[in-house]
């Protein structure tokens, strides 16, 4: 039975006043607000069980130990992988670059990198600096000029440049699109192609099983899964990932240490170098356990649901153009009023304590494509309620009515 | 006719509501003659984020005051920055240097859009005005 009201009161944050205004949080795209068990499992960590972890014997520093690689293992069944196939980073962001990083000695300039035109800065300048340091060539998929993509042209694109690598986002985050995974990832695999996904905007809302999806690599964000911010994390199908080169060198990921030489540990260990963010890893855990304990499938109804509302009223409004693809969207709906810059309707929408994001998204390119300089993001996650979108578009009202 | 920012300040402190305060602050904007578009160059560009600000920072010589021209692709940028303009124009530097935005912001109840988080670029053209009039006194 999903229970609006009562995962709402789970989410302490949403109950606020914003400019003597309750808050109507649709920036759930750029962090999502955390349930009370991430907050009081972080608060616990540091008043009671604090104690750096794989080292030291004492009983603290074994009890935080067993949490942390606990929560490893929470996470990877959450996506269906072995437990030495997840590495955790400081976030999406820091896992592109460990990929890209990791595979400089793999390509040279006979190597072609496949990237999209509506990736995050994040999935694409890692890739640029990847095919400056190699002499690889970088190319992105064809793109619709309404921002979504063609599948039969995706394929015969990959077909055509046979790529090494693949790199694409599971779902956009300036427009919510889905991206047609399944058929993209089957092309690759025809020609070998390693792949790698950013779940950064999609693992919430779709929860992947990695093994079904069948991405060699996939990058995830646990601040956008109700996790701490300052953590994410990376699947590396083991092969794959115990193949890279290693990224940062330090503590925690030797084997052995002379002055002159050294033995790095396997995959995970040999990307995590230094003091991890335990208490995100363990707080992190807690989110997963939240997830799991309510029903997948009502919660993509319930936030489908919401999203096709919300979508509905926003196209009923004169002169506004969408962006999104509203058939196939995680939640989001990117959008413009008029000719009216997005920063004067996110600036008198916050007024109405309405938090939205607006601006290019951190993905330019797609901004391009599209012929915009940014727009406004409405993005909703399962805890956004009917009377969320209702507020919403009252206030959107209010709003043209003080620029017109 | 361009407000003075006395009668800028006196009509902000009679608007009843939030709303009618920006209503007033885009009104500013809009009675800012525009920037020739030739001008809007991107060494103009005051380094924002979002909304881009577009200034002109001149020392008059004989007058000893600082001359500033701006604009904004925003509505409340541009009447943000009509009142940057309106409490620092025709100012000589020590004069400037004697004025702080930040404070009268704070009066204002507009201290909000000088945070860094903002991005809006009024920050950063009020650091530059005050910058000049520090090289110019």
């Amino acid at each position: 039975m999903f229970d609006i009201e009562k995962i709402r009161a789970d989410f302490p944050a949403l109950a606020q006043l914003i400019n003597e205004q309750p808050l109507v949080y649709l920036d759930s795209a750029a962090t999502t607000q955390k349930p009370l068990s991430v907050i009081a499992a972080t608060e616990q960590f540091y008043a009671r069980n604090n104690a750096n972890v794989h080292r030291g014997r004492h009983t603290l520093s074994e009890q935080a130990t067993h949490a942390y690689e606990q929560a490893r293992a929470t996470v990877a069944e959450f996506f269906n992988i072995a437990i030495n196939e997840l590495v955790w980073t400081k976030g999406a962001t820091e896992a592109v670059n460990l990929v890209a990083n990791g595979l400089t000695e793999q390509l040279n300039s006979n190597s072609v990198i496949i990237i999209s035109p509506l990736e995050h800065h994040a999935n694409i300048v890692p890739w640029q600096q990847l095919a400056k340091r190699t002499g690889a060539t970088l190319l992105a998929l064809p793109l619709q000029q309404d921002g979504r993509f063609n599948t039969q042209q995706c394929v015969k694109f990959i077909e055509l440049h046979k790529p090494n690598v693949l790199a694409i986002t599971h779902a956009s985050n300036a427009l919510g699109n889905l991206t047609p995974l399944e058929a993209i990832l089957h092309a690759a695999k025809q020609q070998n192609t390693l792949t790698l996904i950013d779940g950064a905007q999609a693992a919430l809302h779709l929860q992947p099983d990695l093994q079904q999806l069948d991405c060699d690599f996939y990058v995830f964000s646990a601040h956008k899964m109700l996790g701490p911010t300052g953590l994410g994390g990376l699947y590396g199908r083991y092969e794959q990932l115990n193949s890279l080169s290693v990224y940062q060198t330090g503590g925690e990921m030797i084997e052995s240490v002379t002055l002159t030489e050294t033995i790095f540990r396997q995959a995970p260990a040999k990307f995590e170098s230094g003091t991890p963010n335990i208490a995100a890893v363990i707080a992190f855990a807690h989110a997963i356990e939240y997830l799991k304990a309510l029903d997948t499938t009502n919660v993509y109804a319930h936030e489908q649901a919401i999203f096709n509302y919300a979508a509905k009223k926003l196209q009923s409004i004169d002169g506004i153009t969408i962006y999104s693809d509203l058939k196939s969207n995680i939640g989001t709906l990117s959008f413009n009023y008029k000719d009216e810059h997005p920063y004067d309707i996110a600036t008198l929408l916050d007024g109405f304590g309405i938090a939205v994001r607006s601006g290019h998204h951190c993905a330019q390119p797609l901004m391009q494509h599209l012929g915009i300089n940014g727009s406004v993001r409405a993005s909703f996650a399962f805890y956004n309620n009917h009377q969320d979108v209702d507020l919403f578009i009252a206030a959107l009202q209010e709003c043209i009515a003080l620029l017109d | 006719m361009i407000k003075t920012f006395k009668e800028i300040a006196q009509s902000l402190d009679n608007a009843s509501a939030w709303q009618q305060k920006y209503r007033e602050i885009m009104l500013l904007g809009k009675q800012l003659p525009a920037m020739p578009e030739v001008l809007k160059t991107d060494d103009a560009l005051v380094p924002g984020c979002e909304s881009k600000v577009w200034m002109y920072l001149d020392f008059d010589l004989e007058e000893n005051t600082l001359v500033i021209v701006g604009d904004s692709d925003t509505r409340i940028v541009k009447g943000l920055l009509a009142i940057v303009l309106a409490l620092y124009n025709g100012l000589t530097p020590e004069q400037v240097i004697n004025t702080n935005a930040f404070a009268e912001f704070q009066r204002l109840g507009l201290i909000q859009h000088l945070s860094p988080s903002r991005g809006n670029g009024i920050k950063a053209m009020v650091e530059r005005i005050q910058t000049m009039a520090q090289q110019k006194s």
